[in-house]
């Protein structure tokens, strides 16, 4: 560091923290939905709590609150519709249902109050599933269905009313618990709002944990791909409207128990209130998306302000033009988010830091450098050649089969004289990177999208581990791993690994480049404890891992950064992370024993100039980021890399290429096994094998790791 | 021998069962609903007292033309898979502001174009938020109607009910007059049904509402400018809209902005639907509104007339409306591999 300018020092702390990345991660979450909603709902209380005298007084909150404990439940009900996918219209007449039910039951037949509240909630059941027959079963369309619903049930009522208001005017029902809900609270807070934060508790859980919830907002996400997938359709949308009806029946009872009036002109505009709560709420229209925490948000918003227009002495016209314009306005907003949030996000995703690398070796064939090309590798044996889709990783177990991890998520092992038998030896399901045995043979992996997972000798998968402790105060979640790269097992046992990146999957990881920030780490599982830990953070694309010949340090490489760290393990510099090798001509990869006492390391592409000098230049690269297209980036050389040997002291031996790249262009891994070394590579099609001379013609990886079978 | 003529047989049995079921589903709804009409209005010519008279029958014509002549403008819309929910704010509010500036002293002609500019810019603007914005037309609309009827009655109009202003007999001619015995306002339905049918399979325009209704993408792709195209219908739906106004207003004399509440927009649909019209888009013809709109005319005239109550009515008209789309759902059954997502 000495020889860092003033200047490199300054760029250097510009790029080391990013609100940008901030932000982007920010806005990846599912959580930050609802927070602009919220806001505007505090907005709007604040205003008026400043623009009218005596607004946040008890009296009016009260007042308030028990509106908003009814309205809240028809919220809720036509939130959960709409998650679904459809509408109900016919809420305002359940509602008005409700209420004239309720009262009938309780003042004229003098009904107990919980049997009355039970009856009334059956029949709103009912109603809901009139609308859910017709509807899910039927298969008609919900607004038509639900509109012609809400003419019917809306005739009915007041048919009713016509028949028994006189007889129930005069009579008067009598209960401790009727007169609770009407006017009761508890600590102050109204009894209604008690019980709508009870349903909206249950609701929630129901809804984003329960298996129902999970079909309703699949059902609304696609229909199509949830019948694909199996979802019985027709009966959740059913349940749906059940629920809805059940809901509003009970917002009915409450209004039943304040008011004891069966008007005839109850909840009549209520489905275009809820309508608007909803969409201000941002529950998404067309489905799938939405909360119930965002419907009483919403909620809040549309009593409030109708509250305040009319203390304003604002009524009729201006509340209608009111609520027209915030729903215009806030599907508007919802509507071209939602199409475009994720390129917003895509714009400012990638955040560049500042990174220097040393000078460059020289690769070029003529020359003395131990790093000189040759073609050692273009007349590689070529094994699975045309069946096999990128072989990252290679591996051998004590009896000399070998074993690659390729795109489909297929174990392969290859078999018999000259490795001729290939099977399927087992399926992950995620993308298998790195690999080891450990001391009882089991293969472990590093299955990028997954985690650690491990298949045993008969062939079945397990999982070793696929989480670790969560940093405090990160904003992405980096309690899961998301790309596991590779990883090797210490004579105690535990498992030592690296995750490359958490900002990027296994389809972008080339994308992290760009950053060259440190935004992997290396972890450790012990198998016996089944603790997962995070030994180091920010590392810059921290790849392949190995153990030291002597089991004291990890070896691992830093792709980008195009180094190799150790880090003591045991022994007296335990905990010490030093630079093994720094400023490689290439980008490395896999590291792994050879037989010699020595490491193979697997270079995936090399350096080029154009890479060093883009590094140094944050700037430069967020410009090429947010104004010329992906394709067109211009990304690090993986496109061509080879093979070196190093010793323990991180000397460079020798160099195994494949110069233009014809069998081996850009390699991955690579393993020694008696006499041979076997050549892999994320994106070719074949492993290959040289001939090496003068090596241990008996040597196997296992057996280094765990000794000469016993 | 024996069992290919059993196959014949029933090849033929299969054959004749199938064409009999073609011939069914095959026939169109609006003749369907023309014949059940004309059923109905036998049995009601029959049995309702007063029912086949000369000035009923006027009368009926009076009172589902302006029901007619917003299903035309519906129509045009719902062809082009949409939906147009503000349709009675337009007719309430703009007529009655028209009303209003004509009273007010600007002129029959003046006040009539500057309603009509009102009705059509409310048009263009929810075209606007459908197609270029991209909010579903029932909400927009929905939205729509709702912020121009609180517009309206906010800062526009003076309250509930706007007179027509004194000496316009043309003002009251649309509503009240007769043309060679005809009733005025048959005659602008008959006409307005007459240029939404010449539109919508006379010119290209028109031919372009059914391709973009039946698929928006293909459409698009084909190289229909499908944003024009659906501001435009919405424009004439609520320019539709707004002389259906006029000639509510030319009928009493005045315009309650009050019909905004009313169940009037269910009954547009009612008619659209009820000949043919489906709501998924490109599908019926002005004939389907011509029939929807004389089944539910004579059930309402002849309800009317056997003195049965109004919630009776409406849960006459539900359940006659959801007997059709159920028939509809059964002969044109939903293809879930085909239906698109939104689809209400």
């Amino acid at each position: 560091m000495a020889d860092t300018s003033f200047r490199e020092t300054l760029i250097r702390l510009r790029y080391k923290w990013s609100f940008q990345q901030f932000i982007a991660e920010l806005l990846q979450k599912r959580w930050m939905e609802p927070v602009v909603p919220f806001t505007a709902a505090a907005l709007v209380v604040l205003a008026f709590a400043f623009l009218i005298p005596g607004y946040l007084t008890v009296g009016n909150i009260v007042s308030t609150g028990r509106q908003f404990g009814e309205f809240g439940f028809v919220a809720i009900a036509i939130a959960v519709v709409i998650i679904s996918g459809g509408i109900d219209l016919s809420v305002g007449s359940i509602f008005a249902m409700a209420n004239f039910i309720a009262l009938m039951l309780f003042n004229m037949y003098e009904v107990s109050a919980p049997v009355s509240i039970l009856v009334t909630l059956m029949a709103g059941a009912l109603m809901g599933a009139v609308n859910g027959i017709l509807i899910g079963y039927v298969g008609l369309g919900a607004f038509l269905t639900t509109l012609v619903t809400m003419l019917i049930f809306r005739a009915i009522l007041n048919l009713l009313i016509l028949r028994y208001s006189v007889e129930m005017a005069i009579s008067m029902g009598d209960s401790s618990v009727w007169d609770w809900l009407g006017g009761g609270s508890v600590l102050g807070v109204p009894a209604n709002i008690l019980i709508l934060a009870l349903v909206a508790i249950v609701g929630h859980i129901f809804l984003s944990r329960g298996r129902p919830g999970w079909y309703i907002a699949a059902i609304g996400a696609n229909r199509k791909a949830a019948r694909h997938a199996g979802i019985p359709v027709e009966r959740h949308l059913f349940l749906t409207y059940v629920i809805s009806g059940v809901l509003t029946a009970l917002g009915g009872v409450f209004y039943a128990a304040r008011l004891n009036s069966p008007s005839s002109d109850t909840g009549v505009g209520m489905e275009v209130l809820a309508l608007t709560a909803v969409v201000l709420g941002g529950v998404n229209l067309s489905g799938g998306r939405g909360s119930i925490g965002q419907s009483l948000i919403g909620a809040t918003i549309v009593l409030v302000l109708i509250n305040g227009l009319v203390r304003f002495g604002l009524v009729g016209g201006a509340t209608s033009a009111f609520l027209g314009f915030m729903m215009l306005l806030a599907v508007g907003i919802d509507v071209k988010w939602a199409r475009n949030r994720n390129k917003a996000i895509e714009k400012i995703y990638v955040v560049p830091t500042y990174f220097k690398l040393g000078k460059r070796h020289d690769i070029a064939p003529q020359s003395s450098s131990p790093y000189a090309l040759n073609n050692r590798l273009r007349d590689a044996e070529a094994i699975g050649l045309g069946k096999l889709d990128g072989p990252e990783d290679v591996i051998f177990d004590r009896d000399g089969n070998l074993y690659c991890g390729t795109r489909e998520g297929f174990i392969w092992r290859f078999s018999g004289k000259d490795l001729q038998t290939q099977e399927v030896f087992a399926r992950t399901g995620g993308r298998p990177l790195g690999m080891a045995f450990d001391r009882d043979g089991n293969l472990i992996i590093c299955v990028a999208g997954m985690g650690v997972y491990g298949v045993r000798p008969d062939r079945s998968v397990y999982k070793l581990t696929d989480e670790t402790t969560r940093t405090f105060g990160k904003v992405i979640d980096d309690s899961r791993l998301v790309l596991a790269d590779d990883l090797d097992i210490a004579p105690d046992g535990k498992i030592y690994f690296s995750e490359a990146t958490l900002r990027y999957t296994a389809h972008t990881w080339a994308t992290d480049a760009l950053e060259g920030r440190g935004n992997g780490r290396i972890i450790v599982f012990d198998p016996a404890t089944r603790k997962t830990r995070t030994l180091l953070q920010n590392q810059i694309f921290p790849n392949g891992v190995c153990v030291a010949h002597d089991g004291q340090s990890v070896l691992f490489a830093l792709t980008w950064a195009c180094r190799i760290e150790r880090y003591w393990i045991a022994g007296p510099k335990a905990g010490k992370l030093e630079t093994l090798i720094a400023d490689l001509p290439g980008m490395p990869d896999n590291i792994n024993r050879a037989s010699d006492g020595c490491y193979w390391l697997a270079l995936v592409g090399l350096r080029t100039p154009a890479y060093d000098l883009a590094m140094e230049d944050p700037g430069f690269r967020t410009r090429m980021i947010k104004r010329i297209p992906n394709d067109e980036w211009l990304y690090p050389n993986i496109n061509n890399g080879c093979v070196v040997k190093f010793d323990e002291h991180g000397t460079i031996l020798e160099t195994l290429g494949d110069i233009g790249g014809k069998s081996h262009p850009s390699v991955t891994s690579m393993r020694e096994e008696r006499g041979y070394l076997y050549i892999g590579g994320l994106s070719n099609d074949r492993i290959g094998r040289v001939k090496l001379s003068g090596v241990d013609e008996s040597w196997n990886g296992p057996a280094s790791y765990w000794g000469k079978r016993s | 021998m024996a069992d290919a003529v059993a196959i014949k047989d029933r090849g033929a049995a299969a054959v004749k069962k199938s064409e009999g079921k073609f011939s069914l589903s095959n026939l169109s709804q609006e003749t369907l609903v023309f014949a059940t009409t004309i059923v109905i209005f036998a049995a009601c010519a029959l049995f309702v007292n007063g029912f086949a008279t000369l000035p009923n029958i006027s009368t009926l014509a009076r009172s589902v033309s302006v029901l007619g002549i917003l299903g035309v403008g519906m129509t045009v819309v719902v062809i082009g898979r949409g939906l147009d929910l503000s349709q009675v704010a337009v007719l309430a509010i703009c007529a009655a502001w028209s009303l209003k500036l004509i009273g007010l002293g600007y002129g029959l002609a003046a006040g009539i174009a500057m309603g009509l500019g009102l009705a059509v810019a409310i048009g263009a603007f929810n075209g606007f938020a459908i197609s270029i914005i991209g909010i579903p037309a029932l909400f927009t609309t929905l939205a729509s109607g709702t912020l121009v009827y609180g517009v309206g009655r906010w800062l526009m109009l003076d309250g509930i009910i706007t007179y027509a202003p004194e000496n316009q007999p043309f003002l009251l001619a649309l509503g009240q007059g007769e043309l060679l015995g005809i009733p005025v306002p048959l005659v602008i339905f008959a006409v307005v049904a007459m240029i939404g049918h010449l539109i919508l399979s006379r010119t290209s325009a028109g031919r372009f509402v059914y391709a973009f209704g039946d698929n928006a993408e293909a459409a698009r792709l084909t190289g229909v400018s499908v944003r024009v195209l659906t501001i435009g219908q919405y424009a004439f739906s609520a320019a539709v809209a707004f002389l259906a106004g006029l000639v509510t207003a030319g009928s009493v004399a005045s315009i309650n902005t009050n019909v905004f509440s009313s169940s009037l927009i269910f009954d547009v649909l009612l008619i659209v639907v009820l000949g043919g019209v489906s709501l998924s888009g490109g599908r019926g013809s002005i004939a389907s509104v011509l029939a929807g709109t004389a089944l539910i005319g004579t059930l309402l005239n002849a309800m009317i007339l056997l003195d049965v109550q109004g919630d009776v009515q409406n849960i006459v008209k539900s359940v006659v409306l959801l007997g059709a789309i159920t028939l509809d759902r059964k002969l044109h059954p939903r293809d879930e591999e085909t239906a698109r997502q939104g689809d209400l």
